[in-house]
């Protein structure tokens, strides 16, 4: 690992209420890269995700970002230093069109339209729709909207969990094409998936959480061909 | 005849709507984007006529005659003054309960009103207070003989006209502007709203900030109209305002200016038709039948998630 760290976690622990989910949680994604992270449902994925934001907050251990320890910063200023996350079940605001989603995204709510422009020309089906209230989107589409919305602060690191979830194999491979264009852009990846093949034929790196623990570590490549990744999380024989 | 009494009472009806829509917006706000129904609302009501009084007697001290620029000073400095109770009352009695259970800001909200009410009952004395009169003067319409003509008075024609400003800027606000933005995103995913950098706190001060300015602009018109008013008048046009915004289906601002308006109509038909005593049994009887019907209220979308 010779390029400089954007994300690092350093033995978290992190608990819902007083149920433990991760226990010791140490990890590294390097600028620039892509690194995934599979796991079973229920490993604690999605909880390492929203812990970063501080929701809930990291009870032992420390969040690094671009250098700067974010462990026990309020969520909304953790979102503010150019990192976003794509949530688990997108959580668009469904009341509200796809335009003003999208700009929702965008920091303090100012249009930032160059910004828009981008993730038109990414997903031109939000161009489109930008009238049509959120709710009404099919699961794919607001999977686009999430990114897009997620997007529009121009973060340098992009938070995913799951963005195939429940979606048809075409809309996974549109969406997966999108997150290709969004690294080559620049943005710095950190993926959770279930889809542990498509990942990790994504990925640079990846990591294997099992029981809130990281048992596994190494290049997407790599963890492919592992036999026990094989016979846990990809099916295969 | 009785078209005199329908036209005259529908046109209190309007009036007593706008007052009642200009208070409910403040509980369906709350409750939108926390999801409590803030007892203290009526109560903050209630402050702003007291202050409306004291800004009245100071600014008349200070040789401000003109009745226009008296009331739109004292409209002004009471949306402000009430704004910041607003803004404490949140502060000291909800925002520490946060993350506590559901019942708990409910009970402190309780807890509020009564602060407010013994508050105001001991240092400004247990009695009915006045104002006196500033605007005076009505319009009569349809005469048509010495007891068959339809009365408006300026006093309730500048309440209708400053309520539909006043919600018509907050609409504006609400739709148009960034924090307005922010309010929305707040009420539908509140954790989403602060993924994205909300400081959802603000967001919150903000809402009860706007709810009790709004409660202000009513309780400073009927004390130009009325010019009586005593500790407990939160209590009751509190009870009917809710009564409003769960007719119109609470959580929802035009429901609540809806709310009002209907309930407002209905009371003062009754009223003039029926019988007086009975108005406010009516009132609640028309709320149970539309819950009976529509459980979530006239314009309440009742709530389903598309997963």
């Amino acid at each position: 690992m010779n390029r400089p760290a954007i994300l690092e976690l350093r033995g978290v622990d992190v608990a819902h209420g007083r149920t433990p989910v991760l226990h010791g949680v140490s990890l590294t994604v390097g600028r620039g890269e892509i690194v995934t992270l599979i796991g079973a449902n229920g490993a604690g994925k999605s909880t390492l995700l929203m812990a970063i934001f501080g929701l809930p907050s990291v009870s032992r251990g420390e969040v690094w970002f671009d250098g700067q320890p974010i462990t026990r910063l309020p969520t909304h200023r953790v979102a503010r230093l150019g990192l976003a996350q794509v949530p688990e079940g997108r959580r668009i605001f469904p009341g509200m069109t796809v335009l003003e989603n999208l700009v929702m995204g965008s920091m303090v709510g100012e249009k930032d339209e160059a910004a828009l422009a981008r993730i038109h020309a990414l997903f031109p089906l939000l161009r489109e729709r930008g009238g049509q209230r959120a709710g009404t989107l099919s699961g794919g589409e607001q999977q686009m909207l999430a990114i897009g919305r997620a997007l529009m602060s121009r973060p340098r690191l992009l938070l995913l969990d799951e963005p195939s979830l429940g979606l048809a194999p075409l809309m996974i491979r549109r969406i997966f094409q999108a997150l290709r264009e969004i690294v080559a852009e620049g943005t710095t990846l950190f993926l959770v998936e279930q889809n542990a093949n498509q990942a990790l034929r994504l990925a640079d790196r990846g990591y294997v959480l099992a029981n809130g623990r990281i048992v596994l570590e190494g290049s997407g490549l790599a963890l492919l061909a592992d036999p026990e990744v094989r016979r846990a999380y990809l099916g295969g024989h | 005849m009785s078209f005199h009494i329908l036209v005259q009472q529908v046109v209190n009806g309007l009036v007593l709507g706008s007052v009642y829509g200009l208070i409910a917006v403040g509980y369906t706000m709350v409750y939108g984007i926390i999801g409590m129904i803030n007892f203290a609302h009526g109560d903050v009501y209630m402050i702003a006529a007291y202050l409306t009084a004291i800004f009245l007697a100071a600014l008349t001290l200070l040789g401000i005659q003109s009745p226009p620029l008296l009331i739109l000073l004292v409209l002004l400095l009471t949306m402000a003054f009430t704004a910041l109770y607003g803004w404490s009352m949140e502060r000291i009695a909800y925002k520490p309960l946060r993350h506590s259970t559901r019942l708990a800001p409910l009970i402190s909200a309780i807890g509020m009103s009564l602060i407010l009410q013994n508050y105001v009952r001991l240092s400004q004395g247990a009695r009915s207070q006045g104002t006196p009169t500033l605007i005076q003067g009505s319009v009569r319409l349809f005469e048509n003989g010495p007891d068959q003509f339809v009365q408006i008075t300026y006093a309730q024609i500048l309440i209708v006209v400053t309520a539909v400003i006043g919600m018509s800027l907050l609409w504006y606000w609400i739709q148009s502007t960034a924090m307005g933005r922010a309010c929305r995103a707040v009420q539908q995913d509140r954790i989403m709203a602060a993924l994205l950098g909300v400081d959802t706190d603000r967001v919150i001060s903000v809402v009860f900030v706007l709810g009790a300015s709004m409660a202000a602009v009513a309780g400073t018109l009927v004390t130009f109209n009325y010019g009586s008013f005593d500790f407990f008048i939160g209590f009751v046009i509190g009870i009917k305002a809710f009564t409003a915004a769960v007719l119109g289906g609470i959580g929802s601002l035009p429901g609540a200016m809806l709310g009002g308006l209907v309930l407002g109509l209905a009371e003062s038909i009754f009223s003039g038709f029926v019988n007086t005593d009975y108005k406010d049994v009516f009132a609640f009887s028309l709320l149970v039948g539309v819950l009976i019907f529509r459980p979530s209220g006239l314009l309440g979308r009742p709530e389903v998630e598309k997963v």
